[in-house]
């Protein structure tokens, strides 16, 4: 009886639309997991996580470690097979399980390496003292230990209360370095770009055959002001060194012996176990905002992302603004002038197929085409002071945008034309009877109303020119660029230089850093605010398209 | 008159108005048309940097002149670029000339105590036998400076095993043939003599720091005596073999460090051996016969040791009128060799892609001697008629050929033909190997696996989102699987390498444990859901249902792996796969580029799908339910059958974003490029491939031009894809538009 109910209910496809609805529900699952991954593991990077002291024994020692837990897990011993752990080897619970946990000792200068396994079983005590300190370093990551004494010029500074006198210090340690900072990247790296400019000028004058001496005296005088200005500045900046070398503290590690640490080394110092939820989320927020607005440090495995963002949004606001005029024309073309017919019809395929072109092939054809051709002969006829090295013949921020216009030119012409062959017909033909003629129709009536067609199309190329990496390892993007694509230095937008990038950045810091462990939470960091853009920007474009859809559906009843 | 009453301000702004109109026509027009253009050259583009590399060769005549210097040439060479030619004479001179004019330069005599009997070079290193039976080594050196600015070249020669004689031949007979290879710290030097004895011998030499003398001492000497005449030697750079022709026969003498160790074997060729020479690299002997044949000889591993094997031969005039081999010059930077016989014919080959690349006969006499200059671009070859010729060489792409792109090639070092991709080392007589196929197997490969994962999904969500899902779980499903497409492909291959590799490999059970309990699961909810009242409500939101299912299957399958790999293989599957079924487990595999590929490419199949599914006229539908039918019979019967064409362009499309997708596979393999379709190993892609090499490649380089044609693969199978993809779905929509 229930066999044949069974077999009936099988016959009626039931459990065969259930399979249908579990695949759409992996699909989503596997969506919002995703992104959820991303969010979690990204943001909680910033907060500042308790620090412990584990007292373990191994080997008849007893040891304390303090570090901060990353992940447990629990495995089974047979997973541990090539571990060495306690000769005790009836451990684990009943299920001959452990659980270890992954630690994060910092301190890395002194012991090797960041990270560890710590095995519950060798566990003889935790505890959590109030008093830990951590710090971020300028080298060699993070530190734990115990504050001891503030330290002036060598001599100990006694009256004070040792954190608040160390906070002070460490502020006006950082006043100076930003000081510095200012100093080196702004003022003598301004002076640099002018003596450039001045060598190549001067190079430029003697291929021209207009080296005169009248023009060789200028020169040597605007030389000879700039060194002038140089020497001061240079006076400046070792003026603070010295004074940014004053302090120092020293600190306890946990096997108990004692190291100095220049404040000048120290970047932020916080004592997380003293530290309220209130305290912490603050501290949370001031770690984000550093992470967006800083330059990265220790070959991008710390720091901030700051340059690589600068870099994505100039190089995809170039982009669409090379791929627009050019997009809606040719849409415009396809769609209001061309004659409609076969031709017309497989060029649109033509275009509709580019877009599945994959985007290395761009990549190659940018390098190919505009950097080694177009690039080469523009150095050979306008910059040949340089030459050899190249201004325009090596991959850059112009070939970037051009290249990443042209992959995502298919993209901003399928929606604009969407959007034109969306406009009821009587709207333009209403138009040209009151007597305008095609052009004043298309720029008063149809391109207006087509605007949010072409506003989609573009968020729609933005986003996947932001989220494009392949092409830009071709054709401009580098892990460290010295200096950003735009700066106070005539001629301001320098599309010459290579730039950073968030995409690059993530395959570059979590593939090719020599510390892909430690570096691993900002590149999900990095990848959770690539995310947010990219995800805000197609839902904007989604949403966009709606209300169109909506409203020529209206406009059509 | 007339035309100027006409021109009222009405009728101005009138024909201001067409002005405008008819420049906007041409500016929408011009401009439409280069952006068609434009993106027209990408095609172009590629293909103009391919091209070149499948041209032939060119040769040309530069020069001809009657030889400069007195004496009968015994050995040319050429200077680096080609502009100075050095010719040895039988009575110890060298003479410098200008390869132009044939001017002389320099005319240096050796002072030779005997005349010479014989000679051979190795690159600029010419030894010279003796009819005493000793020999001499010479190097021939330029010295570039630029006295005012001019490029300068001086010629000087150098004695790298010292100025004097080295006594080959302890009974003082004419050494007839004479072979050299020098290394750092020595040289070992063969012979034969003319009372038919093979003589060998090494020296070790040592340069003192301040006078810059060299010493040389013997190490070891020995000898065979033979029953034939020997035509033809040449030794092995790392000295152990001897290779020796007579007449009809190839013998290779094997050695050590005291000279011969009696070991030997003969080889049969069906002509007379005329010619021995060997490629750059040593590893390849060239056999030059006397029907104009030349044969490649590399020692090969097999199951009794070395052995020389025939690999490939060079026959271009062969339904000529053949000529015997008379001299074989081999190029200083690679495989290609040049080939000469006795009516004056030469011939450039190859040898790995056995191309034959030009002919050119203006000597018309037979060819004694030939040099090559470093880059090959210039060849010097004497005649018999006392005449010098300069050629001039343009032969830029010799490597490749169709088999070297597509086929089986044995190169030299391996055991047998196969398929490899190694397109640089640090050795400068390394040679780039330059097969596509493991590349485009490992392409093929990566999207395979991806599809098994992503095709299931993809089809299944769409045929419920189409036709089974309420309306408004479905306004939003749709933009989800929008936002899964738009998420960047380095962030999912970011997670494939660092996040998923690593967990597959400790949950291995677990992952494949979910192939069959999340089906299994389903159906289970399917028959529970049976006994649930007022079900009606929820009709169209299985999927919403389902998806704590989902989860709680997914941590049930995790927390399972660990107790399945104890129950069932003992204890760790990854072992038990290599132990057990000769399975070896790389980390970043195909599994894990299948998953997040698979990922990748479920939107793309999914929305096509999805669409198609979406718009089978309703009337069908709902004309099969009032008939009777189940929704799942509706489905199968005629839903699916009307959609196909459209699912199937949908694999398309699909299958041809897997194949150029670059980022996920360039950080979720090991991108080496080996041909094994196993599940747990990498594999490298074209698109990878291009993204690691190109930054590297020497612009216009063989390499740079074949990664170019791997782009214009890339470029043409996606396009070509997904036009028939595009046409199908098309067809599908007139079909549609009819019903």
């Amino acid at each position: 009886m229930i066999n044949q109910q069974t077999k009936a209910w099988f016959k009626s496809g039931t459990p065969w639309i259930w399979l249908n609805a579990g695949a759409i529900a992996i699909a989503l699952v596997a969506v919002f997991g995703l992104l959820l991954l991303i969010l979690f593991r990204g943001m909680s990077h910033f907060w500042p996580a308790n620090v412990e002291a584990f007292h373990y024994q191994n080997n008849e020692n007893n040891l304390t470690v303090i570090a901060e837990i990353i992940e447990s897990e629990t495995v089974p011993l047979e997973a541990l097979h090539n571990i060495e752990i306690s000769d005790n080897t009836d451990v684990g619970d009943e299920y001959g399980n452990v659980t270890r946990y992954l630690v994060k000792t910092g301190n890395r200068d002194i012991l090797g390496s960041d990270f560890r396994w710590l095995y519950d079983i060798d566990l003889l005590d935790r505890e959590q003292p109030e008093n830990i300190m951590a710090l971020e370093r300028i080298e060699w990551g993070n530190f734990y230990g115990y504050l001891n004494a503030v330290y002036e010029n060598g001599n100990l500074v006694t009256d004070k209360e040792v954190w608040p006198e160390f906070i002070d210090r460490l502020n006006r340690t950082n006043d100076i370095r930003d000081q510095i900072l200012q100093l080196e990247q702004g003022d003598i790296g301004a002076i640099n770009y002018q003596l450039e400019r001045l060598r190549l000028k001067e190079k430029r004058l003697q291929l021209d055959n207009k080296l005169t001496d009248a023009a060789i005296k200028e020169l040597e005088e605007q030389r000879n002001n700039l060194n002038q200005e140089y020497g001061v500045l240079l006076q400046q900046t070792q003026k603070l060194y010295q004074q940014i070398n004053r302090d120092s503290i020293k600190a306890t590690v946990m096997d108990g012996s004692e190291v100095t640490i220049p404040l000048e080394k120290i970047v932020k110092a916080w004592q997380p176990n003293k530290m309220s939820t209130l305290n912490k989320v603050g501290y949370y927020l001031h770690t984000l905002w550093a992470f967006i607005t800083e330059d990265p440090r220790e070959a991008n495995t710390e720091g901030g992302i700051f340059p690589a963002i600068f870099g994505t949004v100039l190089m995809v606001m170039l982009m669409a603004v090379l791929v627009t005029p050019f997009g809606v024309v040719a849409a415009v073309y396809l769609r209001e002038y061309a004659k409609q017919g076969v031709l017309t019809q497989i060029i649109r395929i033509t275009v509709n197929n580019l877009a599945g072109v994959p985007s290395i092939v761009y990549g190659i054809f940018g390098l190919g085409f505009f950097v080694y051709f177009l690039g080469g002969n523009i150095d050979a006829l306008f910059y040949p002071e340089a030459l050899p090295s190249p201004t325009f013949g090596t991959p850059g921020l112009l070939w970037s945008s051009l290249t990443l216009a042209l992959l995502t030119l298919p993209v901003v012409i399928v929606a604009t034309e969407e959007g034109l062959s969306r406009i009821p017909r009587s709207l333009r033909e209403g138009s040209l009877g009151l007597g305008a003629t095609k052009a004043e129709t298309l720029w008063r009536i149809v391109l207006p109303m087509a605007s949010p067609a072409i506003m989609t199309g573009l968020i729609l190329a933005v986003a996947r020119a932001a989220g494009e990496v392949a092409p830009l390892m071709l054709v401009g993007v580098v892990k460290l660029a010295p200096t950003l694509p735009l700066d106070g230095n005539f001629p301001f937008l320098h599309l010459d230089r290579k730039f950073m990038h968030l995409g690059f950045h993530i395959y570059d810091v979590g593939f090719q850093s020599p510390n892909v462990e430690a570096a691993r939470p900002l590149v999900y960091a990095t990848s959770f605010l690539l995310v947010v853009v990219i995800v805000t920007l197609n839902l904007t474009a989604i949403n966009l398209r709606n209300k169109l859809r909506e409203k020529y559906r209206a406009l059509d009843g | 008159m007339q035309d100027k009453a006409l021109k009222t301000p009405i009728q101005t702004r009138y024909n201001q108005r067409a002005l405008k109109d008819r420049m906007a026509r041409y500016f929408v027009a011009s401009g439409g048309i280069s952006v068609i253009i434009a993106i027209l050259l990408i095609f172009f583009y590629l293909l103009y940097v391919v091209i070149p590399m499948f041209g032939s060769a060119e040769i040309t005549e530069g020069a001809t002149y009657a030889t400069p210097g007195e004496g009968k040439t015994i050995h040319l060479g050429l200077e680096e670029q080609g502009t100075i030619g050095v010719r040895f004479t039988d009575h110890g001179h060298v003479i410098f000339f200008n390869t132009d004019s044939g001017s002389i330069v320099r005319d240096e005599s050796l002072d030779l105590p005997a005349n010479i009997s014989s000679i051979s070079s190795n690159l600029d290193l010419v030894v010279l036998g003796l009819e005493n039976g000793s020999a001499l080594a010479v190097q021939y050196k330029f010295d570039l400076s630029y006295p005012d600015d001019v490029r300068t070249l001086t010629p000087r020669l150098e004695f790298p095993l010292g100025q004097d004689l080295l006594v080959l031949d302890e009974s003082s007979q004419a050494l007839t043939q004479i072979v050299i290879q020098l290394n750092e710290d020595g040289a070992g030097l063969a012979a034969t003599t003319s009372d038919k004895r093979l003589v060998s011998a090494r020296y070790t030499r040592e340069e003192s720091f301040i006078s810059e003398e060299i010493t040389t001492e013997l190490t070891s000497n020995s000898e065979l005596a033979l029953e034939n005449t020997i035509r033809s030697i040449a030794l092995t750079p790392t000295l152990d073999h001897l290779y020796a022709s007579t007449d009809k026969t190839l013998t290779d003498f094997s050695l050590d460090e005291n000279g011969f160790d009696g070991e030997k074997t003969k080889y049969y060729f069906k002509h007379e051996i005329t010619q021995l020479k060997l490629l750059l690299g040593g590893s390849s002997l060239m056999v030059g016969l006397a029907n104009g044949e030349v044969q490649q000889w590399m020692s090969v591993r097999k199951d009794n040791g070395r052995e020389l094997t025939f690999i490939r031969n060079f026959h271009a005039n062969e339904h000529k009128n053949a000529q015997p081999v008379t001299s074989i010059a081999t190029e200083q930077q690679r495989k290609g060799f040049a080939v000469a016989d006795s009516k004056g014919d030469i011939t450039l080959y190859y040898s790995t892609s056995q191309r034959t690349l030009a002919n050119i006969n203006t000597a018309k006499s037979s060819i004694e001697n030939m040099a090559w200059s470093a880059r090959a671009q210039n060849l010097l070859v004497s005649d018999n008629k006392n005449q010098l010729h300069l050629y001039k060489v343009h032969n830029e792409y010799p490597e490749v050929s169709w088999d070297v792109l597509w086929g089986k090639i044995w190169y030299e070092g391996y055991d047998e033909a196969d398929y490899i991709w190694q397109s640089s080392a640090s050795t400068n007589e390394f040679e780039p190997k330059f097969s596509l196929m493991p590349l485009a197997f490992g392409t093929i490969k990566a999207a395979f696996y991806a599809m098994i994962f992503a095709i299931p999904i993809a089809i299944l969500g769409a045929i419920f989102t189409a036709q089974f899902m309420a309306p408004r779980m479905r306004q939003t499903v749709k933009p989800a699987i929008e936002i899964m497409e738009a998420l960047p492909t380095v962030i999912l291959g970011f997670l494939a390498g660092l996040w998923l590799a690593p967990y597959v490999e400790t949950h291995l059970a677990g992952i494949f444990a979910l192939l069959l309990i999340l089906p299994a699961g389903f159906i289970f909810c399917a028959w529970l859901w049976r006994f649930v009242p007022n079900k009606s409500l929820l009709e169209g939101w299985e999927a919403m249902i389902l998806i704590p299912v989902v989860l709680f299957l997914i941590w049930l399958s995790m927390i399972l792996s660990s107790p399945i790999e104890t129950l069932f293989f003992d204890g760790d599957l990854r072992m038990h796969l290599s132990n057990e079924w000769g399975l070896n487990y790389d980390q970043r595999n195909a599994l894990v580029v299948g998953l997040i590929m698979g990922f990748a490419v479920i939107p793309t199949i999914f929305s096509i799908a999805e669409d198609a599914l979406f718009s089978v006229p309703q009337h069908l539908v709902r004309g099969s339910l009032a008939l009777g039918a189940t929704r799942w019979q509706t489905m199968t019967s005629v839903v699916l059958p009307a959609a196909s064409p459209g699912i199937f362009s949908a694999i398309m499309m699909g299958f041809g974003r897997a194949v150029g997708e670059t980022m996920i596979v360039l950080m979720a393999t090991g991108n080496t490029p080996l041909m094994d379709m196993s599940i747990f190993q990498g594999m490298r892609t074209l698109a990878a491939n291009l993204a690691v090499e190109v930054p590297e490649a020497e612009v216009f380089s063989t390499h740079y031009r074949v990664l170019f044609l791997a782009a214009l693969i890339l470029f043409l199978f996606t396009f070509v894809f997904n036009t028939l993809a595009e046409i199908i779905r098309h067809r599908l929509r007139q079909r549609y538009s009819g019903l």
